[in-house]
C-alpha cells in the first residue's frame, strides 16, 4: 500500500510508538468511521427528543430475537439473526412507547421495564436451547471491530471487509433519510403538536426514526460491538449540542466529531498501552473514551455554550462591574469632597472580595483611570469622566423610573444600580430626552453633565 | 428458618393492615425489623456440615416442592434471602430515582462501576496484593460509580443538556474506558480478568453467604437513610425549586440520595449482575406507582413488589433447573408491572378507561337534557312567554332525529345516552319521542341554567364574544361545582342578572335555523378528546401527596 511509508514517516516524526498497516488497521479505522458516522447522524435526533438511553435499550433488549431466530433456523446465521435482532429493538421502542402512553411512566422507567424484560426473555430461552453455550450473551455485548478485517466479501474483484459493506450501506440509508426528511425530522422533534397540525404525522417520522435507529444498533453491534453503537449514538451528538444552535450544523459537527473519534480511538487503541509496555487494547472502548474526551473539550470550552467559558465570561463581567462600582463610588466620594478611601474600605463598602478588589484595582491602574496617593485612591481625569458618565447614567435612570415608570422613590436605586453598567450615550441621551433634561435627581442630588 | 418466616409474615401483616393514619415510618421499620430478624435467623439457621448430611439422609423423601417451598436447600435460602432483601431496598430507592425522572441511574450506574474494578484490580496487582478480593473491588466500583454520579450531576447542572444524555454520555463513555482497561489486563502476566466481567454480569444462583450478608448490611443503611431523610428526598422529588428556597441543601440531598443508589447498586450488582439490578431498581417502582398517589406507600408498595419479585422468581428457578434465577426475577417482577399497570387502582390502564368513560356518559346525558330543554323552550313559546314554558314544556315530546340535529353526535351514542337516561328515569320514551319526566326537567333546567350562567360569566367578566361562548362554556359546565355556581349566581346578581333558567345569550330563540347553526359549531368542540384531555392532565397533575 502506498500509505505505508506516509505513515511510517508520520511514526518516526511522532514517536507515538505502535505498527499500523493499512489493510488491517485502515480498515479498522474505515469501519469505525462508518459504525460513528451512522450512529452520530440519528442520535443528533435521539438526543432532542430526550430518548439518548434507547441505543443501550437496544442493544440489550435485541437478545430475545437473536435467541429465537437462533431457535428456528439452528445456525448462527447472520440474516436470520439480524432481522430477529431488529425486529425486536423496534418493539422495544413500540413497547416503550406503549408503556410511556398508556401507563403514564415517564420515558426512562418504561424503556429500563421493557429493556431488563426482554433481555430476561432471551436469557430464559437461550437456557432452554440446549447446547447454545456459544450464544454466551457477552459476545452480544462485546463484538470485536479488531477481527471485522478478517472476514470478507469480494465487492467487484476486491476483498472488503463485510462489515464495511453493511455499514457503508446503513450510513448511506441513514444519510438519505436524515437529508429527506430533515424539515419533518426538524419540526417533529421540536414541536410535534406543531408538526401534527401542519400535516407531518410525528407519529410515523417517530417510528420511522425507531426503525432506522434498531437496523443501526444491531448492525454496528454485531460488527464492532455495543459499546461503539451506544457511544456513538449519543456522545458527538451532545458534543454537537454544546457547540452550536443550529441543527443542520450540529448534525455536521457530530458526524466529524464522529470520525475524528473513531480514528483518534483506533490510534490511542493502539499507542496507549504500548507506553506501558503492553500491546494495543480494545479499539471499540478507545473510541468510547476518545468521543468522551472530545465531549469533554466542547463542553468546557465550547464557545457559547462551554462551562469554562461561560465561567470566565461571568468572571470578566463581574470584574467590569466591580470596575464601574469603584470608579462611581470614588467619584460619589468627590463630589461630597470626602477624603479619598483607601482600597481596604473600599472593598468593604463594595462587598468585594480581596482578590477581585486587586484584580479591579490593577485593572484601573492598567488603564490610567485610577492613581495611588500614599495607600488612598484617586481618580485621574480619564477616571472622573468614566465616574462622571455612570453617575450620570444611574441618576437619569432614577428619575425616569420616577417619572415615567410610576416607581417609588425607595426602591429605584437597586434597579439604577443594575442598569448603569448597560447604558450609552444615546440611552442616555434619551433619557435626559424623555425626562425632560433634569439636573436633580428624585434624591435630591445633581445630575452630571455629559462629559 | 421458621423464625425468619414467621416474622415476615408478622411483618407483612404488620405492613398491610396499616391503616391511612399511620406513618411512613412504621412500615418502614418493620421493613428493616424484617431485615435484621432475617439475617439473625440466617445466620443462627446456617446448618454445621454434619447437621446438613443428616437432614438431607432425612429428607430424601420429601418432594422437590416441599424442599423448594420450604427453604430447606441452604444454596436456595440464601439465594431468596439475598435477592428479597435487594429487591427491598432498591425498590425502596428506585422510587425516588424514578419520581426524579432518573430511572436509568442504575444502567449508568453499575456500567459506570467496570473501570473503577479494573482499575482496582490494576492496582492491587500493582502492589501485590490479592487482586480478586471483593472488598477492594468493591471499593474501586464504588468510587468509580460516585464519579460517575458526579459528572452526571455537573452535565445536568452546568449544561443544557437533560438528564438521559448525561446518563448516556457517563455510560458508555465510563464503560469504554472499563473495556479497554480489561483489554490491558488481559496481557498482564500475573492477573486473569476471567472473573472480572462475572463481576459486572453477576451470578445470581451461586450467590454465597458473605454476599448475602453484604447485601443486608448495605440494604439495612440504605433503608435507614430513606427513612431518615423521608421529608426531605420527598420535596426533592416533587418540587426541588421549593425546597431549595425553603433553605434544604438540594445538592448534598441528591449527592446523598445518589450514595444511596450506589450503594445499593454496587452491591446488587456484584451478587445479582447487571440486567437484575436495574430491573429490580425500575420495576418495583414503576409498578407500584399505579397503585397509589402517596409517596409512603408508593415506597412500600415498591418493597414489597421488589420482595416479592425476588422471592417467587427464585422459587420458580430453584423448581425448575433449567430456569436461571437472575432471568426469572426479571420475568416475574415484569408480571408484577403488567398486572400493575392493568389493574392499579389509581392510575392504571382499565381504571383510568373506567373512570373516562363515566366522564364521557355524563357529559352525554348532560348534553342530552340540554338539548331537550332548550328544544322545549323553543317549542313553547321561547323566553317571551317563561310562565308558560315552565308550566307546559315538560309534556312536548321531541324526536330523536331532532336531537341528533342539534349537535355532531352519532345515531349510536345518542340513542346509548337516551338508553341510559330511560334507566335512570329521567327520560321516557312516547312514540319514539323523548319526554322529560319530573325529575329529568328539574335536571335539565339546573345544567341549562348552568351552562347559561357560565356563558353570562364569560360574556361580562371575562369579555369573550358571545358567538364563542357557547363552546367554551360547553367545556367547562360539566365540571363546575356547586361553590362555583353559587359564586357565579353572586356576580351576575351584581349585575342584575338572575333569573330562574337566564335566557340564552344567543338571542331569542323562536327561528329554528339560528339555533341549528349555533350548536352544530358548538358541538365540533365537544368530541371525547376534549374531555379525555382535561382529564390527562388531571392525572398528570395529581402526583402523590
Amino acid at each position: 500500500m502506498t500509505g505505508e511509508p506516509l505513515v511510517a514517516w508520520i511514526g518516526q516524526m511522532l514517536p507515538l510508538g505502535f505498527s499500523w498497516s493499512w489493510g488491517l488497521d485502515g480498515w479498522i479505522v474505515v469501519i469505525g468511521s462508518l459504525a460513528a458516522v451512522a450512529s452520530s447522524l440519528l442520535g443528533n435526533f435521539l438526543v432532542l427528543r430526550k430518548m439518548s438511553m434507547l441505543g443501550d435499550a437496544i442493544t440489550h433488549a435485541v437478545l430475545p430475537g437473536i435467541a429465537v431466530a437462533f431457535l428456528l433456523t439452528q445456525t448462527r446465521s447472520s440474516p436470520a439473526m439480524f432481522v430477529g435482532a431488529v425486529i425486536v429493538g423496534l418493539l422495544t421502542a413500540v413497547f416503550t412507547e406503549w408503556i410511556r402512553g398508556a401507563g403514564g411512566v415517564d420515558e426512562g422507567a418504561s424503556m429500563g421495564v421493557v429493556f431488563t424484560s426482554l433481555f430476561a426473555l432471551g436469557l430464559v430461552i437461550l437456557v432452554q436451547t440446549a447446547d447454545a453455550v456459544d450464544l454466551d450473551p457477552n459476545c452480544v455485548l462485546y463484538g470485536s471491530i479488531e477481527l471485522t478485517p478478517l472476514d470478507t466479501v469480494s465487492v467487484g474483484g476486491r476483498d472488503v471487509p463485510r462489515a464495511a459493506v453493511v455499514l457503508a450501506v446503513v450510513t448511506v440509508v441513514n444519510a438519505l433519510f436524515v437529508l429527506l426528511f430533515f424539515k419533518e425530522l426538524r419540526l417533529t422533534s421540536f414541536d410535534p403538536a406543531l408538526a401534527t397540525t401542519m400535516g407531518f404525522s410525528s407519529k410515523w417520522m417517530h417510528y420511522g426514526l425507531m426503525i432506522l435507529v434498531s437496523v443501526t444498533a444491531v448492525a454496528c453491534f454485531e460488527s464492532v460491538g455495543s459499546i461503539l453503537v451506544v457511544a456513538m449514538f449519543i456522545v458527538p451528538a451532545a458534543a454537537a449540542y454544546m457547540l452550536t444552535d443550529r441543527l443542520g450544523v450540529m448534525i455536521a459537527i457530530s458526524v466529524a466529531l464522529a470520525i475524528v473519534s473513531a480514528v483518534l480511538g483506533h490510534v490511542l487503541a493502539l499507542s496507549v498501552p504500548a507506553w506501558m509496555g503492553y500491546r494495543s487494547t480494545t479499539t471499540s472502548g478507545m473510541i468510547a473514551v476518545a468521543a468522551g474526551g472530545l465531549f469533554f473539550a466542547a463542553a468546557t470550552l465550547g464557545p457559547r455554550h462551554g462551562v469554562l467559558v461561560k465561567l470566565v465570561r461571568r468572571q470578566l463581567l463581574s470584574l467590569r462591574i466591580l470596575c464601574d462600582d469603584i470608579v462611581a463610588s470614588l467619584f460619589r466620594g468627590e463630589e461630597l469632597e470626602q477624603p479619598p478611601p483607601t482600597a481596604t474600605w473600599l472593598a468593604g463598602e463594595l462587598f468585594a472580595s480581596n482578590w477581585s478588589m486587586k484584580t479591579a484595582l490593577a485593572m484601573l491602574r492598567r488603564r490610567g483611570e485610577v492613581a495611588d496617593q500614599d495607600d488612598r485612591l484617586q481618580l485621574t481625569h480619564v477616571g472622573r469622566e468614566r465616574g462622571q458618565r455612570l453617575v450620570r447614567s444611574h441618576r437619569l435612570w432614577e428619575q425616569y423610573l420616577v417619572d415615567r415608570a410610576g416607581s417609588g422613590a425607595e426602591r429605584i436605586h437597586d434597579q439604577a444600580e443594575r442598569f448603569e453598567h448597560f447604558t450609552d450615550r444615546n440611552l442616555r441621551d434619551e433619557l435626559a430626552k424623555e425626562t425632560d433634561t433634569p439636573v436633580e435627581d428624585p434624591h435630591g442630588r445633581p445630575i452630571p453633565d455629559e462629559s | 428458618m421458621w423464625h425468619a418466616k414467621t416474622s415476615r409474615r408478622n411483618a407483612l401483616a404488620g405492613i398491610a393492615s396499616c391503616d391511612r393514619g399511620v406513618q411512613l415510618s412504621r412500615g418502614l421499620w418493620l421493613l428493616a425489623l424484617l431485615t435484621v430478624s432475617a439475617t439473625v435467623c440466617h445466620a443462627r439457621g446456617r446448618p454445621s456440615p454434619e447437621a446438613s448430611s443428616q437432614s438431607a439422609a432425612f429428607q430424601w423423601t420429601d418432594s422437590q416442592w416441599g424442599r423448594v417451598l420450604l427453604m430447606k436447600d441452604y444454596n436456595t435460602r440464601i439465594v431468596i434471602f439475598g435477592v428479597a432483601v435487594l429487591g427491598g431496598a432498591s425498590g425502596l430507592v428506585g422510587s425516588f430515582t424514578l419520581l426524579r425522572k432518573r430511572a436509568l441511574m442504575g444502567d449508568a450506574l453499575s456500567h459506570a462501576s467496570l473501570p473503577g474494578i479494573a482499575i482496582a484490580f490494576i492496582a492491587a496487582n500493582w502492589f501485590g496484593g490479592d487482586e480478586k478480593s471483593l472488598p477492594w473491588l468493591l471499593v474501586g466500583a464504588t468510587a468509580s460509580g460516585l464519579l460517575g454520579v458526579a459528572v452526571i450531576l455537573v452535565i445536568r447542572n452546568q449544561t443544557r443538556l437533560k438528564e438521559d444524555a448525561a446518563l448516556g454520555i457517563v455510560l458508555s463513555v465510563f464503560f469504554g474506558a472499563g473495556v479497554a482497561l480489561l483489554g490491558v489486563i488481559q496481557q498482564m502476566d500475573t492477573g486473569h480478568a476471567a472473573g472480572l466481567e462475572g463481576f459486572i454480569y453477576g451470578k445470581t444462583a451461586s450467590m454465597r453467604a458473605a454476599d448475602a450478608r453484604l447485601i443486608a448490611i448495605t440494604s439495612l443503611i440504605v433503608i435507614a437513610g430513606c427513612l431518615f431523610l423521608f421529608k426531605e428526598l420527598k420535596l426533592l422529588c416533587f418540587d426541588e425549586g421549593f425546597a431549595g428556597a425553603q433553605g434544604f441543601p438540594v445538592i448534598a440531598l441528591d449527592a446523598g440520595l445518589m450514595t444511596m443508589v450506589v450503594l445499593v447498586t454496587i452491591v446488587g450488582l456484584q451478587a445479582v449482575g447487571l440486567v437484575l439490578m436495574i430491573a429490580l431498581l425500575v420495576i418495583p417502582a414503576a409498578a407500584a406507582r399505579f397503585w397509589t398517589e402517596t409517596m409512603w406507600r408508593m415506597m412500600l408498595w415498591a418493597a414489597v413488589l421488589g420482595t416479592g419479585g425476588s422471592i417467587v422468581g427464585g422459587l420458580v428457578s430453584a423448581l425448575f433447573p433449567g430456569l436461571p434465577s437472575g432471568a426469572m426475577i426479571v420475568l416475574v417482577c415484569s408480571v408484577f408491572f403488567f398486572v400493575s399497570m392493568m389493574l392499579g387502582t389509581r392510575r392504571g390502564v382499565i381504571i383510568r378507561l373506567i373512570r373516562r368513560m363515566r366522564l364521557n356518559r355524563r357529559i352525554d346525558r348532560q348534553h342530552l337534557l340540554r338539548a331537550m330543554y332548550e328544544q322545549l323552550e323553543k317549542s313553547s313559546g321561547g323566553p317571551d312567554h317563561p310562565g308558560l314554558a315552565e308550566r307546559t314544556n315538560r309534556r312536548i315530546s321531541v324526536s330523536l332525529d331532532k336531537l341528533l340535529s342539534m349537535r355532531s353526535w352519532s345515531r349510536r351514542r345518542l340513542s346509548r345516552a337516551i338508553e341510559r337516561a330511560v334507566e335512570d328515569e329521567l327520560l321516557r320514551i312516547q312514540d319514539g319521542a323523548c319526554k322529560l319526566t319530573q325529575a329529568g326537567f328539574t335536571e335539565a333546567a339546573r345544567l341549562t341554567r348552568q351552562h347559561r350562567l357560565w356563558e353570562m360569566y364569560l360574556i361580562a367578566y371575562a369579555d369573550v364574544a358571545t358567538a364563542n361562548v357557547d363552546r367554551d362554556a360547553d367545556k367547562i359546565e360539566h365540571v363546575l361545582a356547586p361553590e362555583v355556581i353559587d359564586q357565579l349566581e353572586d356576580l351576575l346578581d351584581e349585575q342584575g342578572m338572575t333569573i330562574p333558567v337566564p335566557q340564552s345569550p344567543h338571542g331569542p330563540l323562536g327561528t329554528g335555523e339560528t339555533l341549528g347553526t349555533g350548536e352544530t359549531l358548538d358541538g365540533q368542540g365537544v368530541d371525547a378528546d376534549g374531555y379525555a384531555g382535561s382529564e390527562r392532565q388531571r392525572d398528570a397533575s395529581g402526583g402523590p401527596q
